[in-house]
């Protein structure tokens, strides 16, 4: 299935830039395990919200005044006067919060069937790194059309760096490039708005470089043996990954054109004022699990350390779960701690979006502790000493004929 | 299923196949797609309402003595406006069309032969020709003289020497009273 051809000038550029048959090896002959459920279409959707957030933003910026004077205005002439402003502005933002959805099924997804054991560390480690750097941009992004919202959230996550001790004070004062989030910080922040999303472009490159190195997982989490467990990438998952889009971009387009401001914030479109903070600020839905984790902590400096041990449990992930077996399918125990795991993430979430008074407090810190104990203690101690996990089909091809 | 369905019994003929047609007809909506979503954000970058809005200027001409002229900005671009004098109407009106490189009679560019009212703009590659202010340069023909590349422009704001191809454009204009325009 080796690329071939028998036109002259594709075989000269073939010979100096093998541009060809790289796309041919990893677009059409790529293998793929033939056991995929609709799980792993995620990958493929997060790298379409990637490059319609791009395209989207690049238009977006045409129309942008990055000063805390006209900013605001700026968005509210690209919603009122642009043409078609305000529907690129929506797919914009409603695109952010579909590729945090995509992001974080997928996650889950690789959290399941366990993706990220040997030999996808790596791989695995990538994607932290992009979901970092998509909270960054996200982040930036939020603070750009300096609404009330975008002011006081810049204000909050900025003032995180204030907890580090001794160089708090001075490292914050140089994200802000003075003594307050202001026109050199809205500037900064635009800057890096625009910059980020290459990088992750350039991470996402290397994810797929990692993937294709150690092929896909798969629902039953044993390796591919032969040409008789996999499908060539097309037509068989190219089709797939297109339906699962049509079926995304369905539900994209009723956000998109009946409720387009559902996942953001009316706050937000009170223009940004230093002087009066809005009684209830919250973060885009996206951040609450974490939010709830940093506001669980009551101390500065142990809130900040436990929201950011959170991501970076993700990055050792690999080497905490002990268990040989990837799929969750075959470890019996496991598989029901993940399904309280996923309960508790999504309670976190519920109580980032609560105000941080009553008993929702102490429920965020029950939350947060079972969120580190399920990493720290539960899959590298508990689970190899309660779990036996059942026998393994001894192929993929096997075990799709006898389903 | 027909006979046409089965992809042996057709491809024997005419090479068209179900599948083919399947391609053909995905694809073509794809494009359709794709044109469909990329669009609105070509469109974004045509000019936007508030910029149509300020498409056109009221002009005031009554402080405006014969022999002077004013420019004022119409859609971020200059525009010319001179009260000539009899000697250069008459000078206009009288030029023969063959010595013109783009022929147009005076008549045809102003409304009142009092008042002309050009775009300020070289119609070579865009640069503001001088001869608005007194003692700039008017060129060899008592018009505008473009500094840029040498376009020489006369009383009637017609290209007569130089590399410009075009006489300066009339803007639309209407006359509101004797003494204001609209212009746009």
């Amino acid at each position: 299935m080796s690329f071939k051809t028998n036109n002259k000038v594709v075989q000269w550029v073939e010979d100096r830039l093998p541009l060809i048959s790289m796309g041919h090896h990893t677009l059409y002959e790529y293998p793929m395990p033939k056991n995929l459920n609709y799980l792993w279409n995620f990958g493929s959707l997060a790298g379409f919200a990637l490059v319609t957030m791009i395209v989207t933003g690049i238009i977006l910026a045409m129309q942008y005044t990055a000063h805390v004077d006209m900013a605001f205005n700026s968005v509210e002439r690209i919603m009122r006067d642009v043409n078609n402003g305000w529907l690129i502005r929506y797919i914009h933002m409603n695109m952010a919060s579909f590729f945090f959805i995509a992001v974080y099924i997928h996650m889950m997804r690789g959290l399941y069937y366990g993706s990220y054991k040997a030999p996808r560390e790596l791989l695995w480690q990538l994607g932290v790194v992009i979901f970092l750097l998509m909270m960054a941009t996200a982040f930036m992004g939020y603070v750009l059309p300096w609404g009330q919202m975008s002011f006081w959230g810049a204000t909050v996550i900025t003032n995180l760096f204030s907890a580090i001790p001794v160089v708090g004070e001075s490292i914050v004062t140089w994200l802000w490039g003075g003594f307050s989030v202001d026109n050199p910080t809205l500037n900064r922040f635009f800057a890096l708005h625009y910059l980020l999303p290459f990088i992750i472009v350039a991470v996402v490159v290397l994810h797929i470089v990692a993937l294709h190195t150690v092929t896909s997982n798969n629902p039953l989490g044993i390796d591919m043996k032969g040409p008789q467990d996999s499908l060539t990438f097309q037509p068989y998952y190219t089709i797939k990954d297109l339906f699962g889009l049509g079926v995304f971009l369905i539900l994209f387009a009723g956000f998109l054109f009946w409720a387009p401001n559902y996942m953001g914030h009316p706050d937000n479109y009170i223009p940004a004022n230093p002087l009066s903070t809005p009684a209830h600020i919250v973060p885009e839905w996206y951040f609450l699990p974490f939010y709830a984790i940093l506001r669980a902590v009551p101390d500065k400096l142990g809130g900040v350390l436990a929201m950011f041990g959170a991501i970076a449990v993700l990055f050792v992930l690999p080497w905490l779960d002990r268990s040989k077996i990837r799929s969750c399918k075959f470890r019996p125990v496991a598989r029901v701690f993940f399904w309280i795991f996923l309960i508790n993430g999504l309670f976190l979430g519920y109580l980032g979006g609560k105000p941080a008074e009553g008993w929702y407090v102490v429920a965020s810190q029950i939350a947060t502790a079972y969120y580190f104990f399920h990493f720290l203690i539960l899959l590298p101690v508990i689970l190899p000493m309660i779990e036996r996990p059942r026998e393994l089909p001894s192929s993929i091809h096997e075990a799709v004929l006898k389903s | 299923m027909a006979d046409g369905a089965n992809p042996e019994s057709s491809a024997q003929g005419s090479g068209e196949t179900r599948r083919e047609f399947l391609y053909l007809t995905a694809g073509a909506m794809t494009v359709v797609g794709a044109a469909g979503a990329i669009w609105p954000m070509i469109d974004s970058m045509n000019p936007s309402a508030d910029v149509l809005a300020l498409s056109s200027t009221e002009v005031d001409l009554s402080p405006i003595e014969e022999g002077q002229s004013v420019t004022i900005t119409w859609r971020g671009k200059p525009v010319f406006i001179r009260r000539r004098g009899a000697e250069e109407i008459a000078g206009a009106e009288e030029t023969p069309l063959a010595d013109l490189p783009d022929p147009q009679t005076d008549e045809d560019r102003v409304e009142k032969p009092e008042w002309l009212i050009l775009v300020g703009v070289c119609t070579h590659l865009g640069c503001v020709p001088l001869g608005q202010k007194t003692g700039e340069s008017r060129g060899d023909y008592g018009g505008w003289f473009c500094p840029c590349h040498g376009s020489h422009y006369d009383t009637s704001g017609r290209i007569r020497k130089g590399p410009a191809p075009k006489n300066l454009e009339v803007p639309p204009y209407v006359f509101l009273t004797d003494n204001s325009i609209k212009i746009g």
